[in-house]
């Protein structure tokens, strides 16, 4: 199968106006994705399905990443010279910026056909609030339908071009979206035998500890009832 | 049932019993009868929710034989089932079911919790989407732990479960559920709400326990 560097360029000479850009993968799989622009992704897509040398025909997988806002440190380093002719100082300057937070989704291809894969690709929101939509893949391959409800459901990433967008796991009249970094469970905290890290802050504000006075007292549950 | 004894005095002791039965006189009481009936023919719900309900078919089947226990009918109705086992992983979106499942069971009826999910939420306790114990909304009967438990756990439940049946009073204060008068016999079927089931857990069955954590834990 040919490389994502060529398949990018085999795609800009097929649509030029195309932006499209090569996501490494630096892990040991080197499954390097392909972020593709709204604009283009269905033509794009359908184009993957129907070359004769790719025929990408099963889309395997689709699911979601939430990439909240963060803050980014970049330290740079430049020499000053000193004025009093001693050796050159290096000095770090630390500058601070903020990465934009989105919603991405991911698209594994195979190809039955050739019996190869995966060719992956990828599609990014303008942003986690308020524009949260991407075009929908599922005009292209069916198999997408399920699999994009469920990120619609768990991400919030809407899909226009769905033919029946609706939550698929969680009920039709939930809020949340339980996959996002930022989701806070309900507080039903009960009692864990041996907490720790953000169970024991849960378990230390559900059961304060006795006062230091008072005899430690066993910490045993109830027998359930019945 | 007037003439059931009361619990109070019992007018043969349980070893006279014994030794008439083995001189080939039977003598019984109402309660007796009653709860011996109750007892080995508990005909469980033909409901199945996770890989608990996998082993529970297994149990049915020949090589563990819940036959030998009076219970091999599993009828695919509520409306003819005395014991709801709850088999499995509970999801939010699942409880209201499992519950209005409950509701329509007619008394007497039992309910077994088999396996982590059913009685706590299992490996999914800390989630968000599975309910943290079938407790939380209907009373339990038998809690059988395991992940999941194989069929002999469910048959040793079982006949925990008769040996329960057998010691209820159908008189008194003691008396099961279904001969209180003063009991509703319908639980409330919680609704879907913004963030979790509403209210996420019935306060007449089930209150959080209170422990008090010692300093080092």
């Amino acid at each position: 199968m040919e490389s994502i560097e060529q398949i990018r360029d085999r795609l800009l000479a097929q649509f030029p106006r195309a932006q499209l850009a090569v996501v490494a993968n630096p892990g040991p799989a080197a499954q390097h994705g392909l972020l593709l622009d709204h604009e283009h992704a269905a033509a794009i897509a359908r184009f993957l399905r129907d070359d004769p040398a790719l025929r990408l025909d099963q889309c395997s997988n689709v699911t979601g990443i939430d990439w909240p806002e963060k803050e980014i440190v970049e330290t740079t380093k430049s020499t000053v010279p000193d004025p009093a002719g001693g050796p050159a100082k290096v000095v770090e300057t630390k500058t601070k910026r903020l990465q934009p937070g989105c919603l991405e989704v991911v698209y594994h291809l195979y190809s039955v056909t050739h019996g190869h894969g995966p060719v992956i690709l990828r599609l990014r929101t303008g942003n986690r609030t308020d524009a949260v939509a991407v075009p929908s893949l599922t005009p292209v391959w069916r198999a997408c339908e399920f699999q994009e409800r469920e990120v619609f459901d768990l991400f919030g990433v809407t899909f226009t071009g769905h033919p029946d967008l609706r939550r698929i796991l969680m009920w039709d009249g939930f809020k949340d979206f339980p996959m996002r970094k930022d989701y806070v469970e309900p507080d039903d905290y009960e009692w864990e035998p041996t907490p720790h890290g953000a169970v024991l802050e849960k378990a230390k504000v559900h059961y304060p500890a006795p006062a230091p006075a008072a005899p430690a007292p066993t910490a045993v549950p109830p027998p359930p009832a019945g | 049932m007037s003439d059931a004894p009361t619990s109070a005095a019992p007018a043969i002791t349980d070893a006279e019993r014994a030794e008439l039965r083995r001189h080939g006189i039977l003598l019984t009481s109402l309660q007796e009868l009653y709860t011996w009936g109750c007892s080995h023919s508990v005909w469980p719900l033909n409901f199945g929710l996770a890989c608990c309900a996998i082993e529970m078919i297994a149990a049915s089947m020949a090589k563990f034989d819940i036959a030998r226990f009076g219970s091999e009918v599993f009828r695919p109705s509520p409306r003819q089932a005395d014991l709801l086992i709850v088999s499995g992983t509970v999801t939010k979106k699942m409880a209201p079911q499992v519950i209005r499942l409950w509701n329509q069971m007619p008394e007497p009826k039992y309910c077994i919790a088999m396996g982590a999910c059913a009685i706590s939420g299992g490996p999914f306790k800390q989630g968000y989407n599975v309910l943290k114990g079938i407790d939380r909304f209907i009373p339990v009967d038998i809690y059988i732990p395991g992940c999941p438990p194989r069929p002999e756990a469910l048959l040793h439940g079982l006949v925990q479960l008769q040996e329960k049946i057998k010691g209820f009073q159908i008189k008194g204060p003691d008396a099961p559920r279904h001969l209180q008068t003063a009991d509703a016999g319908e639980y409330p079927v919680p609704e879907f709400g913004a963030h979790d089931l509403e209210p996420p857990h019935n306060p007449a069955v089930w209150t959080a326990p209170t422990i008090v954590r010692s300093e080092k834990g």
